[in-house]
């Protein structure tokens, strides 16, 4: 193989960042994340496997402020992957290849993880405080 | 130094015919975890503060159990096939690379069995 020192991939540093970079980039990012949180999935059904005092232990935790916190950007984490998936998706079927539709649909999955993630913390403070 | 040219050094190796499968079942995996993603967080969003014997029952339940299994299947498949992606693109050492796409794998099926039996605990210790 013959290899030069010539860069091989676009300088990121020289580059404004623009929606579709920016999101791209994230997307691998939040994948990365969500990833490293599925250890916290996994103790959290083997909490639930090993009984009563190891799942008050584990809820405790992820009560925790700290443990919120995490779970809060997972949450989002979660929906901005989620939701620029189906972007994805679209994309592999072949559709919302012009311009302007990913810089729009770039917006759109930004709005809808920050609305989603909202949503979901509401709802799940409102069914706290009901239970 | 070889006399061959690139061509003829290929030529009738064939193709390992499987070039589009991890793409595909990244995207199959993907297309599955949608509405397996929204349904569980539906559901922990509802049993929010709810205590141990409510979690264990949901989960224990079969229906529930299974789709938890499909859920961790799905998760630790599409998650394994993405990291292997950033590691082949990040990291050029080979022999790096080979050890951390090792570790990705062992560490998926591993967690991914752990979550598997847990739900099977659940399903069959339930009272």
């Amino acid at each position: 193989m013959i290899s030069s020192n010539r860069p091989l991939s676009p300088h990121l540093q020289v580059y404004r960042p623009q929606i579709t970079s920016t999101l791209s980039i994230l997307h691998r990012l939040t994948g990365v994340a969500l990833a490293l949180g599925t250890l916290l999935l996994t103790y959290w059904l083997i909490a639930a496997a090993s009984g009563p005092e190891a799942f008050a232990d584990a809820q405790g935790l992820i009560g925790s402020i700290l443990g919120r916190l995490v779970l809060f950007g997972w949450t989002f984490a979660l929906f901005f992957h989620l939701c620029n998936g189906i972007r994805h998706l679209a994309w592999d079927a072949g559709y919302g290849f012009e311009i302007e539709t990913t810089t729009r649909s770039g917006w759109v999955v930004v709005g809808a993880s920050v609305v989603l993630t909202l949503v979901c913390w509401v709802a799940g403070y409102v069914a706290m405080a009901g239970a | 130094m070889s006399l061959r040219s690139p061509l003829a050094r290929v030529r009738g190796l064939g193709s390992a015919k499987d070039g589009t499968s991890h793409w595909w079942a990244q995207r199959l995996t993907a297309l599955a975890l949608i509405p397996l993603t929204v349904w569980f967080c539906i559901s922990v969003i509802a049993m929010s503060g709810a205590d141990y014997v409510t979690v264990a029952t949901w989960a224990g339940s079969p229906l529930v159990g299974g789709l938890l299994i499909l859920l961790i299947v799905a998760t630790f498949y599409h998650g394994a096939l993405g990291l292997q992606v950033v590691i082949e693109d990040y990291v050029h050492r080979e022999m790096v690379k080979l050890v951390m796409l090792l570790v990705v794998k062992a560490t998926s099926l591993v967690l991914a069995l752990t979550g598997i039996l847990s739900v099977l605990i659940l399903l069959f210790s339930r009272t």
